[in-house]
C-alpha cells in the first residue's frame, strides 16, 4: 500500500513535535560562547570609535612634536608623521570608518536582497537578466570596482559609499536568491497563491521572515567585508582626504616609520582587526544557530 | 565504454560565450566610466593644468572626436588589436609599461595560489576527518579569526610580525633593483606571498571541511563502510572526488578575488604588479591604464572561472556523460 | 524439538542518543535463523532504523550503544576490533538502504561499486559481479557494469544495491524500508528480488519497514516497534490472526484494506519522541486498555506462544470493540444535474512536453472522486491545473458551467472561496513563521476581506478539524505530523469550500495518522456536503474513501467509474496490473462481516461514535 511518492517526506514526518516554539534566531545565537566574545570586540572597538573623538587629549591635527616621536614624547604613543599625537588621532579616526562602512553595507544587502528575492519569484526572463547582469558585475572585484569610479569622479565619501554598496549587491543578490529559491518552491507560497493573496504580500508575509537568517547572516558577513573595504581603501588614499584624522589613513602615512614610531601604525591596525574578528564571530554565532543543532535522532 | 563528451563541450562552448559576453558588457562599462563622463573628460583629467593645447592633444589621444558610438568602436578596435594606447604620465606605450607588471603579478599570484590552494585542501579534509577534536576546534577559530582580516591589516601585522617588529626575517617592501626580475631575490616575495596566502586560504579550508562533512554525512559514504571498505578507500575514492566539484567553484572565487587583494599587497609592499600599477595610474588619472588594467582584471576573472567550471563538470559524471 | 542456530541474536540491546544519554532503543532482543525473514514494522520515531544499523556495528552521529549485545553468525560484535568490523560488514552482514538514489556514489561507475564489496582476483571478483547482476535480472555486459547511478532507473538503482549487498554470499542481509518511494508494480518486483535471493543463499534477513501490507507479504516473522522497544515478536500468520499487544491490534486496523471490507481505524495521538517517552509502557498514552500500573512500570516481554512475545500487561485482556464506520454512501443523482466541476479536453504540460492529455472528468456534488495513478502520472497536475496553480494549460475547465481561469490570480474571489486545496506535507504547506491562527485566517482574509469574527471562524474550522481551540495559539513547529495535516484541512475548511482538493494528504504521513485523517474527510464530506477530489496512489485508500474513481497513466485517464464497479471489474489492463501488483492486505476470520454492519460516526482523534462495535480479538 504505502509505497510513498515522497520518500524524504515519510522522514521529514520523524521530528518529534517541538514542545516549545523555537526561540529567535539571536537569543539563540548568544548561547554560543564565541558570539558573546564578538559582541565584546566590536563593542570595544565601536566604543573607541564613538566616544573617543569626544575625549581626545589634544586636537588630532594639531603639531604637538617632533614627527615620529616614541611612546611618551608628546603623547602616550607617540607623534605620527607631521608631529601630531598618535592617541588624539586614533580615538577620533573610527567614527567616519564605522559610518561609511555600515551605509555601504545597508545599501548592499538591502538592494541585494530586493533583486534576490525578486529574481527568485518572478523566475524567468527577469531572474534571467538579473543574475547574468550580476554575473556581469561580479567580474570586477570590488575594490577595482571602486577604484575605476574613485579615479575618474575622485575621492568624495558618498561614491566610496555606493561603490561598497553596488559592490556587494551582486554577491548578496546570489545569495538571497538560493534561499529565496528554496522557500518559493515550498508549497505554502503556492497555498498562498492558490487562494490568490497578492504577490506583494507573499513576497513580505511568506518569503521574507523565512530567510530572515540568511539576510542576518549576509548582513555580519558583508559589514566586516565593508570595514576591510573602507579601511582599505582610505589606506589607498581614496578615503578620507588628510589631514583628517582615519584609521587607513594612518595606516598609510605612517607606515614608512614601523621601526621608530609602530604605534601609529599598530593601534589603527588592532582596531581594525578586532572590530571584523568581532563581527565575523558574531556572523558565526548567527549562521550557526541559523542551522540550529538538534540531536541525531532517527527512526 | 565510450563517454560522451558532446553534452561537456557543449555546456563550454556555452560558458565560454558568456565569458566573452561578459568581457564585452566590462568593456563597455570601462568605456562609459572613463570617456563618457559628463563634461570633458580632458577637461576632467587634466583639471587645473588644463591649456587649450594641452586639451586638445589629448582628446585626440583618447579618441576624444567624434560620436560616442563612434568613439566606442574605434577604441574597442584598439583594444582588440591589443593596441592599448599610450599612457599619459610616462609617454610609452601602455602595452610597454603594462607587460613586465602582469608577469610580476602573474608570479605573485601563482606562487600564492600553488601554496594556498593544496594547503588549504588538505587542511579542510583534515579537519573534517576530525571533527569535533582539538584539532579540529583550533582549526576552526584559527580560519575564522583569519578570514575575518582585510588583507592589508594581513600584510601590516605579517610585517609587525616578522619584519620590523619581533622577527627581522624579511624585508617589509620590496626594492627592485634595474635589470632584475623579481623572482631573483625570493627573500623578497616571502612577505608579500605569505599574505596571499593567509588572506585566501581560510575560506577555501573553510568551505573545503563543510563540503567533506557534508560528503562523509551522505547516504553513499555511509554505505561505503557498511560494505566493509577500509576507511582509506571510503576517503579518497568515495569521499573527495564528490567534494572537489563544489570547492572548485569556491577556489575560482576566491583566486578572482585574490586580485582585489593584489592591490592592496602590492601597494603594501610596492611590489611592481598590476595592482601597483592600478593605484598608481589611478592617483595620476592615467585614464588609458586605468582602462588596460580593468580589462585585464575582468579577462583574469573570466578565466579563472572558465577552468572553474570545467573541473565542476569533469568531477560531475551526471554532466561528463550526458548525451 | 531441535531448531537450527539463528544466525543472529540480538539480547537486551540499548542504543541511546548523545549528549541527552535519551535511550532511542531499549531492551530489545529478537532472533532470526538461515533463512528467515524477519519483518519489523514500525511508525516513524519507533528506533527501527537504529536498529538496523546497529546489526552492521554502526551508530550514526549523535548515536551510542549503551549496553546488550549484537552476535552475527556466532560473532559477538561489541568485541570485534575496526579490522573484524570492517570483515563483517559486506562479509558477514550487508545493508540495503533506503533510499538507493542517495546510496550509490554518483561519482563511481556501477562496476567499481559492486566490485569493491569483494577481495581477489579481479576475474574472479568480475565474473561474481556479472554473476550476481543477472541474479537480480539486470544486464551483466560491459557496457553496464561502466554506467553511473544517474544512468539507472529507480528500480534498476535498488536492484543493484540488492546485488551489492548479495556479492559476498552474506549469512544476513539488514534491509531499511527498500522500497520506499518506488512504484506499486516496481516495488513488487523489488520484493519478488528479495524473497528470491533470501531463498537462493538461505539468508537471515531483517526488513525493516513501516507498512505492515508489505511486511505481512514478505516476511516469515514480525516484530512490532513502538518508541524504542519491540511490543511483539511472531510469526507472520500469528500475529496478524492473533495479535495480544493493543498496539499491534489497532495498527492492523489502520492499514488500508484493498477489498474495503473492513474499515480502517486510527490510533489516536501521536508516538512520544526518544526525549519524551513516558515512564512505563510507552503506548499507555493511547491506549484503551491503559490503567495506572501501565503508566507507573514498563511492561517485560512474556511468552504468548512458541516464539511469540508480547510486552504488555494486558496481553490477555482483549482489545475493546473499536466503533466501525458505514460505507460510504451512495449519493442518487438527478439525471437532469449538472456537474461542479467539470473537465474537457484538457491538455496540460511544461514548456516543451506534455503531461496531460484528453483528460475529461465530471465531478459531481457531493461525491468524492479519487485521481489514482503512480508518480509522473500527471495526477498532481491536474490537481494543480483545477486549483489554478498550474497555468500551462488548454481545454474546457468549468466551475458550476462557469469557465475556471489557469492562473489562481485570474479567479473571482467567490472561485477561488469555493475551490480549496490541500497540499501532500503539511511539513511543507504551512509557513513555520506564522501561528495556526494566522495560518487558517490567511485565505479568509484574501477571499472575504478583513473579517470581524475571526475568532469564531478559527474555533469552528479548529474544531472541524478535530483540533482543540488552544492549538489556535501553536506555531507549526509544535505541532505532529497529523496535528499539522489537520490545521491544513482546517485552513481550507475555513473558507467554506465546495470543492476540496487533497493531493496526497496522507502519504507523508504514519499509518495511524493516515486512517484517522481519512475518517475526518469521511466525516466532513458527509456534514458539509463538500465534494472531494482525492488523489493518490494507493488503491486500498480509494477504496476507503471515494466513490468514484478515475485511474490515470502517463497522462491519461485509462478508466473512470464507481470504485465498487472498476475493482470488481477492472476493463483496462493498467488498472489490472495496479491491482495484482498492490499486496492484499487482509486479516483473518470474522473481521469483515463486522465491518459492513458498522454505523457512522467519526473515529480516531475525534469524538467517539456510537452504535456497531468492532470485536478485535475472538478469543
Amino acid at each position: 500500500m504505502s509505497n510513498g511518492v515522497a520518500t524524504p517526506a515519510v522522514h521529514l514526518a520523524t521530528a518529534p513535535p517541538r514542545t516549545r516554539h523555537k526561540q529567535g534566531l539571536f537569543r539563540r545565537a548568544l548561547k554560543s560562547r564565541r558570539t558573546v566574545i564578538g559582541l565584546v570586540l566590536s563593542g570595544l572597538v565601536l566604543g573607541v570609535a564613538f566616544l573617543g573623538p569626544l575625549v581626545t587629549p589634544h586636537s588630532p591635527t594639531v603639531f604637538v612634536a617632533a614627527p615620529f616621536s616614541p611612546a611618551g614624547i608628546g603623547g602616550p604613543f607617540g607623534t605620527d608623521n607631521l608631529g601630531r599625537d598618535v592617541l588624539s588621532r586614533f580615538l577620533a579616526g573610527g567614527q567616519t570608518l564605522m559610518i561609511l562602512a555600515l551605509l555601504g553595507t545597508v545599501i548592499g544587502v538591502g538592494l541585494g536582497a530586493v533583486v534576490g528575492v525578486v529574481a527568485a519569484y518572478r523566475r524567468g526572463w527577469l531572474d534571467e537578466v538579473l543574475m547574468r547582469t550580476g554575473d556581469v558585475a561580479l567580474a570586477f572585484p570590488q575594490i577595482v570596482l571602486a577604484l575605476l569610479f574613485l579615479s575618474i569622479i575622485g575621492p568624495q565619501l558618498w561614491l566610496l559609499v555606493l561603490m561598497v554598496g553596488v559592490g556587494h549587491m551582486p554577491r548578496v543578490a546570489r545569495v538571497v536568491r538560493g534561499a529565496a529559491m528554496s522557500v518559493v518552491e515550498r508549497d505554502f507560497v503556492k497555498a498562498a497563491e492558490s487562494v490568490g493573496i497578492p504577490r506583494w504580500k507573499i513576497v513580505i508575509g511568506e518569503i521574507v521572515p523565512n530567510i530572515s537568517s540568511t539576510l542576518a547572516v549576509e548582513f555580519g558577513l558583508r559589514l566586516t567585508y565593508s570595514i576591510g573595504l573602507v579601511a582599505g581603501l582610505s589606506f589607498l588614499g581614496l578615503g578620507m582626504q588628510p589631514p583628517a584624522a582615519d584609521w587607513g589613513l594612518m595606516i598609510n602615512e605612517n607606515r614608512i616609520a614601523l621601526t621608530v614610531s609602530p604605534w601609529s601604525v599598530v593601534l589603527p591596525v588592532l582596531a581594525i582587526a578586532v572590530l571584523t574578528v568581532g563581527t565575523n564571530l558574531v556572523t558565526d554565532g548567527l549562521a550557526k544557530a541559523a542551522i540550529g543543532s538538534d540531536e541525531g535522532v532517527t527512526a | 565504454m565510450k563517454v560522451q563528451r558532446g553534452g561537456m563541450s557543449r555546456l563550454f562552448l556555452r560558458r565560454s560565450l558568456f565569458g566573452l559576453f561578459t568581457l564585452w558588457v566590462v568593456s563597455l562599462v570601462v568605456f562609459l566610466a572613463t570617456q563618457a563622463l559628463p563634461g570633458d573628460a580632458a577637461q576632467a583629467i587634466l583639471g587645473r593644468e588644463a591649456t587649450p593645447e594641452r586639451l586638445a592633444a589629448l582628446r585626440a589621444q583618447l579618441h576624444l572626436g567624434g560620436s560616442l558610438p563612434e568613439q566606442y568602436l574605434n577604441w574597442l578596435g584598439h583594444l582588440l588589436s591589443l593596441n592599448l594606447g599610450t599612457s599619459l604620465a610616462g609617454g610609452m606605450p601602455v602595452s610597454d609599461a603594462v607587460a613586465p607588471m602582469l608577469l610580476n603579478s602573474t608570479v605573485l599570484m601563482v606562487c600564492a595560489a600553488v601554496i594556498a590552494i593544496p594547503l588549504a585542501i588538505g587542511i579542510g579534509t583534515w579537519s573534517a576527518l576530525k571533527k569535533d577534536t582539538v584539532i579540529d576546534n583550533v582549526t576552526g577559530i584559527a580560519t575564522l579569526v583569519l578570514a575575518s582580516l582585510p588583507e592589508f591589516v594581513v600584510g601590516v601585522l605579517l610585517v609587525l610580525l616578522l619584519s620590523t617588529g619581533l622577527f627581522h626575517l624579511f624585508p617589509a617592501v620590496f626594492v627592485q633593483m634595474p635589470g632584475a626580475q623579481v623572482w631573483n631575490n625570493p627573500a623578497q616575495l616571502v612577505l608579500p606571498v605569505l599574505t596571499l596566502v593567509v588572506a585566501v586560504s581560510p575560506y577555501i579550508i573553510r568551505i573545503m571541511r563543510a563540503t567533506m562533512l557534508e560528503v562523509l554525512d551522505s547516504q553513499y559514504v555511509q554505505q561505503a563502510r557498511l560494505k566493509g571498505l577500509p576507511e582509506r578507500t571510503v576517503i579518497l575514492r568515495h569521499a573527495i572526488p564528490n567534494a572537489i566539484g563544489p570547492v572548485a567553484q569556491v577556489i575560482a572565487l576566491q583566486l578572482a578575488w585574490l586580485i582585489g587583494g593584489v592591490v592592496l599587497v602590492e601597494y603594501l609592499f610596492r611590489f611592481p604588479g598590476v595592482g601597483f600599477e592600478l593605484i598608481d595610474a589611478v592617483t595620476n588619472r592615467d585614464m588609458p591604464v586605468v582602462q588596460a588594467l580593468a580589462i585585464i582584471i575582468a579577462l583574469f576573472y573570466v578565466v579563472v572561472n572558465l577552468l572553474a567550471d570545467v573541473v565542476t563538470l569533469v568531477a560531475n559524471p551526471k554532466v561528463r556523460t550526458a548525451s | 524439538m531441535s531448531s537450527p542456530t539463528p544466525t543472529l541474536v540480538v539480547d537486551n540491546l540499548k542504543i541511546v542518543g548523545v549528549p541527552s544519554m535519551a535511550a532511542i532503543v531499549e531492551e530489545l532482543s529478537l532472533e532470526v535463523r538461515p533463512g528467515e525473514i524477519l519483518g519489523v514494522v514500525g511508525e516513524s520515531g519507533s528506533g527501527k532504523t537504529t536498529l538496523g544499523l546497529a546489526l552492521l556495528n554502526y551508530c550514526k552521529d549523535g548515536t551510542r550503544m549503551g549496553g546488550g549485545s549484537v552476535s552475527v553468525a556466532g560473532q559477538e560484535l561489541a568485541g570485534l576490533n575496526w579490522r573484524q568490523v570492517r570483515r563483517l560488514r559486506g562479509q558477514t552482514v550487508a545493508y540495503i538502504p533506503q533510499s538507493p538514489a542517495s546510496a550509490l556514489n554518483p561519482a563511481l561507475r556501477i562496476g567499481t561499486q559492486l566490485g569493491e564489496c569483494l577481495a581477489g582476483e579481479p576475474a574472479t571478483v568480475l565474473a561474481r559481479v556479472r554473476e550476481v547482476l543477472r541474479e537480480v535480472a539486470l544486464d551483466d555486459d560491459d557496457a553496464f557494469l561502466a554506467r553511473y547511478p544517474h544512468q539507472l532507473s529507480g528500480g534498476q538503482q535498488q536492484r543493484v544495491a540488492i546485488a551489492m549487498a548479495f556479492t559476498a554470499r552474506p549469512a544476513l542481509i539488514v534491509m531499511d524500508e527498500p522500497t520506499t518511494g518506488l512504484d506499486v508494480s516496481t516495488q513488487e518486483h523489488v520484493l519478488a528480488t528479495v524473497r528470491q535471493m533470501c531463498q537462493n543463499y538461505d539468508c537471515a534477513a531483517v526488513y525493516i519497514s513501516h507498512d505492515m501490507a508489505v511486511v505481512a507479504e514478505l516476511a516469515d516473522r514480525i516484530a512490532v516497534m513502538y518508541s524504542g522497544r519491540i511490543v511483539e515478536i511472531g510469526a507472520t500468520a500469528e500475529v496478524l490472526a492473533n495479535s495480544r499487544h493493543p498496539y499491534t491490534g489497532r495498527l492492523l486496523l489502520a492499514v488500508p484494506d484493498l477489498d474495503a471490507k473492513r474499515p480502517m481505524i486510527g490510533i489516536p495521538g501521536h508516538a512520544p519522541s526518544p526525549l519524551a517517552r513516558p515512564r512505563g509502557c510507552a503506548f499507555a498514552p493511547r491506549c484503551p486498555l491503559a490503567d495506572e500500573g501501565c503508566t507507573t512500570t514498563a511492561p517485560e516481554a512474556t511468552e504468548v506462544g512458541p516464539r511469540h512475545t508480547v510486552r504488555c500487561f494486558k496481553a490477555d485482556v482483549p482489545l475493546p470493540a473499536v466503533p466501525a464506520r458505514k460505507a460510504p454512501a451512495r449519493v442518487a443523482r438527478d439525471a437532469a444535474e449538472r456537474p461542479v466541476v467539470q473537465i474537457s479536453g484538457l491538455k496540460a504540460g511544461y514548456s516543451s512536453f506534455t503531461v496531460l492529455e484528453d483528460i475529461n472528468l465530471d465531478v459531481y456534488a457531493g461525491d468524492c472522486v479519487a485521481l489514482l495513478g503512480e508518480s509522473g502520472s500527471g495526477k498532481t497536475t491536474l490537481s494543480r491545473c483545477i486549483a489554478g496553480l498550474h497555468h500551462n494549460f488548454s481545454g474546457g475547465l468549468t466551475l458550476d458551467g462557469e469557465q475556471l481561469a489557469a492562473n489562481s490570480f485570474k479567479r473571482t474571489k467567490e472561485q477561488r472561496r469555493r475551490v480549496q486545496y490541500i497540499f501532500q506535507n503539511p511539513y511543507e504547506s504551512l509557513n513555520p513563521r506564522r501561528t495556526v491562527e494566522d495560518l487558517i485566517l490567511q485565505p479568509v482574509t484574501a477571499v472575504r476581506g478583513k473579517v470581524r469574527n475571526g475568532r469564531d471562524i478559527v474555533a469552528t474550522a479548529l474544531e472541524r478539524a478535530s483540533l482543540r481551540p488552544d492549538h489556535a495559539t501553536r506555531y507549526p513547529d509544535q505541532l505532529s505530523g497529523g496535528e499539522r495535516q489537520r490545521v491544513a484541512i482546517a485552513r481550507a475548511l475555513a473558507t467554506e469550500p465546495e470543492v476540496l482538493i487533497c493531493d496526497e494528504i496522507t502519504s507523508a504521513l504514519d499509518v495511524s495518522v493516515q486512517s484517522s485523517l481519512v475518517d475526518l474527510l469521511r466525516t466532513l464530506q458527509a456534514e458539509m456536503g463538500l465534494t472531494l477530489l482525492f488523489i493518490t496512489h494507493n488503491i486500498a485508500l480509494v477504496r476507503n474513501i471515494a466513490s468514484q474513481v478515475a485511474v490515470l497513466e502517463r497522462g491519461r485517464i485509462v478508466e473512470f467509474g464507481e470504485v465498487e464497479g472498476v475493482f470488481a471489474n477492472p476493463r483496462h489492463d493498467y488498472t489490472r496490473s495496479l491491482m495484482a501488483a498492490t499486496p492484499n492486505f487482509q486479516l483473518a476470520g470474522g473481521l469483515h462481516e463486522v465491518g459492513a454492519t458498522g454505523t457512522d460516526g467519526p473515529q480516531g482523534d475525534g469524538p467517539q461514535g456510537t452504535g456497531g462495535l468492532l470485536p478485535l480479538r475472538s478469543l
